[in-house]
């Protein structure tokens, strides 16, 4: 049987994160997301380049609501933010980490914009990987203390997030300024995040600097309305619409975490989260957040097994 | 929808004059302004008053391929026209247009498959424009088989229905739309259809409006590409809209900016 293959018309963006020293950088290598010419993993259609990669998430703070599965690999570290990072990147062979800034937020800590930027220049110089940037999720306290952080990594090239619809001209200019690329976060709608590239590639910010989080659900909670949706985006992208044409990122340690299912128990929990991850890759996602180290082990040897499979 | 620009053509009377000084900038500004307003292609015709057509082809495809790589039309009922802008081509190019009748098949078929380009396909004949929709398929058919036998692309294929002015050929111009979606189930993998929209308007009081409805009617039958104006916003605005009422696009608050953004 003759297999029927789709001739595509543009490809996914490239969004590299990371500088290196003959980039005016400090990382020891960089990332590279997205570039995919088809649909997830389907080789004899089109060149996928660079396969999904997993980010560490990390905390400025010790998180009060992570499972007791995650205190066993980080309970060590959790008071401490750069020891945190460094144990990713040495004991579990983190290739990029996710920061996420909560400390900032006025109900878990209220940090100032001074101590972020401060925490930030700090962990540049103890990890040599690519970064994540995350806000507390405070739109008035985020367009503090991301600028801030954008500015103490200027020339890093990170990916720092999220800019939402009513809250995006802040962060976009400043990524703009020092040489980032940013997130674009739309609630699980297709629509938002089409406009919300939009809106930020009118500010003057390369649509090629754009990785788009589209809210995803964790297996149980809304997965297959994310699939849908990225599906739709990706078809859309690889029809010529440059303007959804960017890669995905998802946060998937978050959801799979939160679940019902996880709370039960840690084991349960380390499969939601592989579990939800699976599906997300095939549905485009080009960057995941994740949490349990073994987690992420597994879904690194899953991905290796696919991008190793052609046909 | 596949745009093609229709405004360098020597029938208006600053590209005719260009065309006769062989004035570079009025032509490449007129390319730029079409695509920059959102057209994919240009159609490049000399125009009736040209003397030298094969020379003012050539002039042409150079002095626009000087400022654009996007594809270019080469516009002529003449077969050596054609061929004499094909020599200067480099890039991606589209012959306008061959009709069913055999001896133009002969020679523009192969001349598309040598340049790696596609054709358009006037479904007419030397026997007269038809005047049904039984006949225009008839002519789709003939020339959807002569492709077939010697091995083109049908995709690479673009069959146009001949659009007649409103004010002349009224009771054709439902046939007309109903053939655009016919023409798409003669052959698998179907043919592309094309519409020269402007005729369809030719001597009326409300060209644009005329335009813009009939265009709009067209996609909503199928149409995969048109020649037309792309500098009439009203007109672009309207494609991009059917389009998006067709889920073609997604939607968007901005969705004519995404669109443009292309």
């Amino acid at each position: 049987m003759e297999l029927v293959l789709e001739r595509w018309q543009q490809e996914v963006s490239i969004v590299t994160i990371g500088a290196t020293k003959e980039e005016g950088g400090t990382r020891s290598y960089v990332v590279r997301v997205g570039g995919e010419k088809t649909l997830p993993f389907l080789f004899p259609e089109g060149e996928i380049p660079y396969p999904p990669v997993i980010a560490f998430e990390v905390w400025d703070i010790a998180p009060s609501d992570w499972s007791t599965e995650l205190n066993k690999y980080y309970g060590d570290v959790f008071n401490d933010p750069l020891a945190w990072a460094e144990k990713c990147v040495k004991q579990y062979q983190a290739k990029i980490l996710c920061i996420r800034l909560q400390g900032a937020h006025p109900d878990f800590g209220n940090k100032t914009s001074d101590e972020e930027a401060k925490l930030i220049s700090q962990l540049l110089k103890k990890v040599s990987v690519p970064l994540i940037i995350l806000g507390c999720g405070d739109d008035s306290k985020d367009n503090l203390i991301l600028p801030a952080c954008s500015q103490a990594t200027k020339g890093e090239r990170c990916l720092i997030g999220d800019a939402v619809q009513d809250n995006y001209k802040t962060l976009t200019a400043s990524v703009l300024a020092d040489g980032h690329n940013i997130i674009a976060e739309s609630p699980i709608d297709v629509n938002i995040a089409k406009q919300l590239n939009i809106l930020i590639s009118d500010m003057g910010l390369p649509l090629e600097r754009i990785v788009i989080n589209p809210t995803i659900g964790a297996l149980g909670y809304g997965l297959e309305y994310a699939y849908s949706i990225m599906e739709r985006a990706r078809l859309a992208a690889l029809s010529g619409d440059k303007t959804v044409a960017s890669p995905f990122i998802c946060f998937v340690g978050q959801e799979a975490w939160r679940t019902k299912e996880a709370k039960v128990s840690g084991e349960q929990g380390l499969i939601w989260e592989v579990i939800t991850a699976t599906a997300l890759i095939q549905a485009g996602a080009d960057l995941l957040v994740m949490r349990h180290p073994v987690a992420i082990e597994k879904m690194n040897n899953y991905i290796k097994t696919l991008m190793g499979v052609s046909l | 929808m596949f745009i093609i620009g229709e405004l360098i053509n020597g029938m208006y009377n600053n590209i005719g004059k260009a065309i006769k000084e062989k004035d570079k900038d009025i032509i490449q500004k007129c390319a730029l302004a079409q695509i920059n307003a959102g057209a994919d292609a240009l159609d490049i015709n000399c125009g009736p008053a040209s003397r030298q057509p094969h020379l003012d082809i050539q002039w042409l495809v150079e002095t626009i391929q000087e400022v654009t790589d996007k594809p270019l039309v080469l516009d002529s009922s003449k077969p050596e026209v054609i061929e004499a802008g094909l020599k200067v081509i480099k890039n991606k190019v589209i012959i306008n247009s061959t009709t069913a009748d055999s001896e133009k098949l002969e020679k523009l078929v192969p001349l598309a498959k040598q340049y790696q380009g596609k054709l358009i396909a006037l479904t007419t004949s030397t026997k007269g424009i038809p005047q049904n929709k039984e006949q225009r398929l008839e002519l789709a058919a003939q020339i959807v088989a002569y492709c077939a036998e010697v091995g083109f692309n049908l995709l690479d294929l673009y069959l146009d229905p001949v659009v007649l002015p409103v004010n002349v050929a009224q009771a054709q111009q439902k046939d007309i739309l109903e053939s655009i979606h016919e023409f798409k189930i003669i052959s698998e993998p179907s043919p592309k259809t094309i519409l020269g929209l402007s005729n369809v308007s030719q001597g009326t009081k409300v060209r644009s409006l005329i335009n813009r409805t009939f265009l709009v009617m067209a996609v909503a039958l199928g149409l995969d590409a048109a020649i037309l104006d792309p500098l009439d916003k009203e007109l672009m605005d309207a494609v991009i809209t059917a389009e998006l009422i067709l889920n073609k696009q997604i939607y968007c608050d901005s969705y004519l900016e995404a669109y443009r953004k292309k």
